[in-house]
């Protein structure tokens, strides 16, 4: 075991994933065979809306290695239909049941009726095409604005489409706007999109003599766990859930699918492992997806630019179902709905509306790519507006970074920020003076060429209880995150993370983070996540919380094996506990590190038990993570397009981000991270939309027509950095999984109508596909 | 279903004759009768590539062939092509470049990108990027992708693979 005196933590060290999943020897789910599997195929409906009248199974039953075909009948058992999280104090949510095989009725394309278990995974699907369902279609209800105005109802129970309607509200509004003059008023929609994870969704369900071990790829097995066992009648020690390797997530596998299940339901039935593999298809119809908000913004500013007013009134598709966080969702984007501006007065409303579609949910960002797609769009309107240079206005508005933490109209603290050294640091890359010369000599050749800016601020790290918890925001269990640390006999260490990583890389993050403390070499820093069956109780990954919430439980944890160890070695060496540290891989006296033991040493005492009177023996730590407060990662991007007017195409020509994500813990994967989440910023603005035509059926049904961006669509990216801790953790990290999402759809459209003001256009919206773009074009000539 | 065909098949230098429908995808007679899982299916319509093989040394969607049209063939997978201790170029580069994060999609886009170094050894961003656009990744951006090609290629990885 080798320790270098320079910190593992801040550098660049390539992944401890990487081995297995460059040669092949990664596990996802479809990869782990169980003997005496049965496949399992779902009959989905071809619907949008209709009450099934009947299901005959005779045929499908009869087939060759068909054990069983079920439907929402066979599980009348189920303690209760799938689960909605989210209980806001004082809000009324609609919640009708969401069963995991429908019950009389589908409600949007890909519905599941049945399923069908039998040997082989091709002969299940050939029997799935044998189970006849007769429907009655009922009148859809597609166009979210009509949908809210009234009938026909996706729940005709309910008498309303309305899922809930939801308000934040900080500050005067009406004193902001009479104080306001200049007011303007946009209709800004965040069209629906896929999370669309490569690997598609898999389960393998095991139950035998009395307990249940499924495999599935999900971000939070925990969650899977708890819902699982209520619903089948479990006891929740009794399950085990585990999220072998997971490829990709991006929110969709922050859920608890039916699929789980029904898995589950039918392996305690049929006494054999059961195993769902989804189809591509399959994924895009009954996948959550994400989005899919029309809102009315107003803003009102004085003449000298100063904002004093914001309202938003969002109408959210929220599709068919509530799933389990749907309703929550743009209220994420609420508490941040002022961006990185000193705004008086922020209102937020949000109604939800059920339509014949699949349900939406968490998808990368969540609800703050739309806020952050809203203000940064109406800050560039207003700029136009008013006159005032767009990055003028900005940085008139920004909240000064003295003002830190800054409490804000919409009730959070931003832990910490510098809003005006990272637009700065932008423009170190980005000469915008050159770029309008070269803007201007390029449209005399007929070139439209546009620059975008967006500086963002994000709420994440999804963690206080006491804010998210039932009584703050209202999620139904708290956000808290949990680590367990082992220290081997051999001195090696094994971590337990209750985070559930599916690419990020934190096996690497969080071996840097313990190797430091520990005085060892990452490499004998082994990560396990993703089984609930090993560490203890955990939360999982989504919402950029992994390294601040999971990743401070992991030197939480850390630093307790090292006060114990350091009271040991203090024993040993006749010192003072508080003289210990560590340091070129020894536990030493300060200014004596001749004398020091490694942690194999203090490890092989702490278990053979000479350990120092009135001490436990062992040597292992568990904390459980609960942050006073949320992180605020932030920045600034930059976006050069070019726009071909006579056929409406988008080609980004340049993208520049600059983020502060706090400390760096492993530079490397924080720009794997940004690059990931800018395509996936770029794809929504202009490839990606979830469309259903006015029957309900889903045109984007596979990756034939739901176009996510290629190689070949996308530039390099360039990257820089400017580093504020935050005080939220003890590291003075921030996430950044989302942040490259949540800053990028403005930047784009922001430099398409920069491109196209010649022409007379002042503004569009997303997405921006060819179509959309030529038709602004013409519209904006005709005028 | 309509009895089974015997297909030969060489993969990764080892001879296989397996019992198949007539309709079994490639990609399941490799990932499911062979047992080689590092070959992955992301879509059902060929768009994404995970599932990229080498078929008598072309990159070929596995989802989109059937096992009886490759008879007689040899086939190499992501499991055929480095393993630790022995990684290809390709794969190193990947790892040193930050290359992959969930690590699906790759040894698809490792396969693709292996076919077009052993066509085109020094290929130009603007050709990866290109000769990519049939694997897709979520994860990366493909910023770090290509990178990887590139510096592959600089480390001379477009030397013929070995089936």
């Amino acid at each position: 075991m080798s320790a270098t005196a320079e910190p593992h933590v801040g550098r660049p060290l390539r992944r401890k994933e990487d081995p297995r999943l460059i040669t092949g020897r990664a596990r996802y789910v479809d990869d782990i065979s169980l003997p005496g599997t049965l496949w399992a195929a779902f009959v989905r409906s071809p619907e949008a809306h209709a009450s099934i009248v009947s299901i005959d199974t005779s045929a499908a039953t009869a087939r060759p290695g068909i054990h069983a075909v079920l439907t929402g009948e066979d599980m009348a058992d189920l303690a209760g239909p799938l689960p909605m999280a989210w209980a806001p104090p004082g809000v009324e949510v609609n919640n009708p049941p969401h069963w995991p095989l429908a019950r009389g009725s589908v409600k949007h394309v890909g519905d599941p009726v049945a399923v069908v278990l039998g040997e082989d995974r091709y002969a299940v699907v050939d029997a799935a095409e044998d189970v006849i369902v007769a429907y009655e279609p009922l009148p859809v209800a597609i166009d979210p604005e009509q949908a809210i105005a009234g009938a026909p109802y996706v729940h005709p129970e309910l008498g309303t489409n309305q899922v809930h309607s939801w308000t934040l509200a900080g500050g005067d509004l009406e004193a902001g706007f009479a104080a306001a003059d200049v007011t303007i008023q946009r209709r800004v929609i965040n069209h629906r999109i896929a999370g669309a994870p490569i690997e598609p969704r898999g389960v393998l369900a095991d139950y035998r003599a009395g307990a249940l071990t499924l495999h599935t790829s999900t971000q939070v097995p925990h969650f899977v766990r708890l819902f699982v066992a209520l619903l089948l009648g479990l006891s929740e020690e009794k399950v085990r859930v585990i999220a072998p390797e997971v490829g990709g997530g991006f929110g969709a596998k922050l859920q608890v699918y039916g699929e789980e299940i029904v898995a589950c339901w039918a392996s305690r039935a049929l006494g054999r492992p059961v195993k769902w593999i989804e189809t591509r298809s399959e994924n895009m119809s009954v996948t959550h997806q994400g989005r899919d908000q029309i809102a009315t913004v107003r803003m009102g500013a004085t003449r000298d630019g100063q904002i004093t007013a914001y309202h938003v009134k969002i109408l959210a598709d929220l599709g068919a179902y509530n799933m389990l966080l749907t309703p929550l969702i743009p209220s994420l984007g609420a508490f941040v709905m002022g961006g990185c501006y000193k705004i008086g007065a922020v209102t937020t409303e949000i109604t939800g509306v059920f339509t014949n579609k699949c349900p939406t949910d968490a998808i990368r960002g969540a609800g703050r790519p739309e806020a952050t797609h809203m203000i940064e769009v109406m800050m560039d309107q207003m700029a136009r507006e008013l006159g005032i240079d767009r990055l003028d206005l900005r940085r008139r508005n920004f909240i000064p970074k003295e003002d830190f933490p800054a409490a804000v109209a919409t009730g959070v603290i931003y832990d910490s920020g510098d809003y005006v050294a990272s637009l700065d640091k932008l423009l170190e890359h980005v000469d915008v003076d050159a770029f309008r010369a070269e803007q201007a000599q390029l449209r005399e050749q007929g070139i439209y060429r546009g620059i975008g800016f967006s500086t963002y601020t994000e709420i994440c790290g999804l963690a206080p209880s006491r804010i998210t918890g039932p009584a703050g925001v209202g999620v139904g269990a708290g956000l808290w995150e949990s680590a367990m640390v082992r220290v081997h006999n051999t001195g090696a260490v094994t971590v337990y993370t209750g985070t559930s990583p599916h690419g990020q890389g934190l096996e690497t993050a969080f071996a840097q983070i313990v190797a430091d403390r520990l005085g060892v070499d990452p490499s004998v820093v082994e990560v396990i996540h993703g089984d609930t069956g090993t560490g203890p109780e955990g939360r999982g990954t989504y919402g950029s919380r992994s390294l601040a919430n999971g990743g401070e439980a992991v030197a939480k944890a850390t630093d307790k094996v090292v006060a114990k160890a350091a009271k040991i070695v203090a024993a040993e060496l006749e010192a003072a506990p508080e003289d210990i540290e560590v340091s070129g891989g020894k536990f030493s006296v300060k200014g004596s590190p001749e004398k020091g033991m490694t942690l194999a040493e203090v490890a092989g005492i702490a278990y053979i038990g000479a350990v120092p009177e009135g001490m436990e023996p062992g040597l292992e730590e568990t904390t459980f993570n609960d942050p006073e407060n949320f992180v605020f990662p932030f920045g600034a991007h930059a976006c050069i397009v070019d726009v071909d007017t006579a056929t409406g195409k988008v080609n980004v020509v340049r993208y520049v981000a600059v983020d502060d994500c706090g400390n760096p813990v492993n530079p490397l994967l924080i720009a794997g991270q940004v690059h990931g989440g800018i395509a996936y910023g770029i794809g929504q603005a202009l490839y990606e939309h979830v469309v259903y035509d006015d029957d309900g059926q889903l045109v984007t049904g596979s990756f034939v027509n739901y176009a996510l961006p290629t190689a070949a669509e996308l530039p390099n990216f360039e990257l820089d950095h400017t580093i504020t801790p935050s005080p939220s953790n003890s590291m003075g990290v921030k996430g950044v999984g989302e942040a490259g999402t949540i800053a990028a759809t403005p930047a784009v459209t922001n430099a398409v109508i920069d491109a196209l003001a010649p022409l007379g256009v002042d503004y569009i919206n997303m997405p921006l596909t060819p179509m959309r773009v030529w038709r602004t074009i013409q519209e904006a000539q005709a005028r | 279903m309509s009895g089974s065909v015997t297909v030969h098949l060489t993969v990764n230098g080892v001879e296989h004759e397996l019992e198949v429908e007539p309709r079994r995808l490639l990609v399941h007679a490799l990932r499911d009768d062979l047992g080689l899982t590092g070959t992955h299916v992301g879509c059902d319509t060929s768009n994404c590539g995970a599932c990229t093989v080498h078929l008598n040394g072309d990159a070929v969607k596995s989802c989109t062939i059937l096992a009886v049209q490759a008879e007689g063939s040899a086939v190499t997978t992501i499991e055929g092509l480095g393993g630790e201790g022995n990684l290809h170029p390709l794969q190193e580069a990947f790892w040193n470049d930050h290359g992959l994060q969930c690590g699906y999609c790759t040894p698809g886009m490792i396969m693709a990108s292996a076919a077009l170094l052993a066509e085109n050894a020094h290929p130009s961003e603007a050709e990866v990027r290109h000769a990519l656009d049939g694997n897709l990744c979520r994860c990366t951006g493909y910023h770090n992708i290509v990178k990887a090609v590139l510096s592959a290629a600089e480390a001379g990885a477009g030397a013929p693979v070995a089936s």
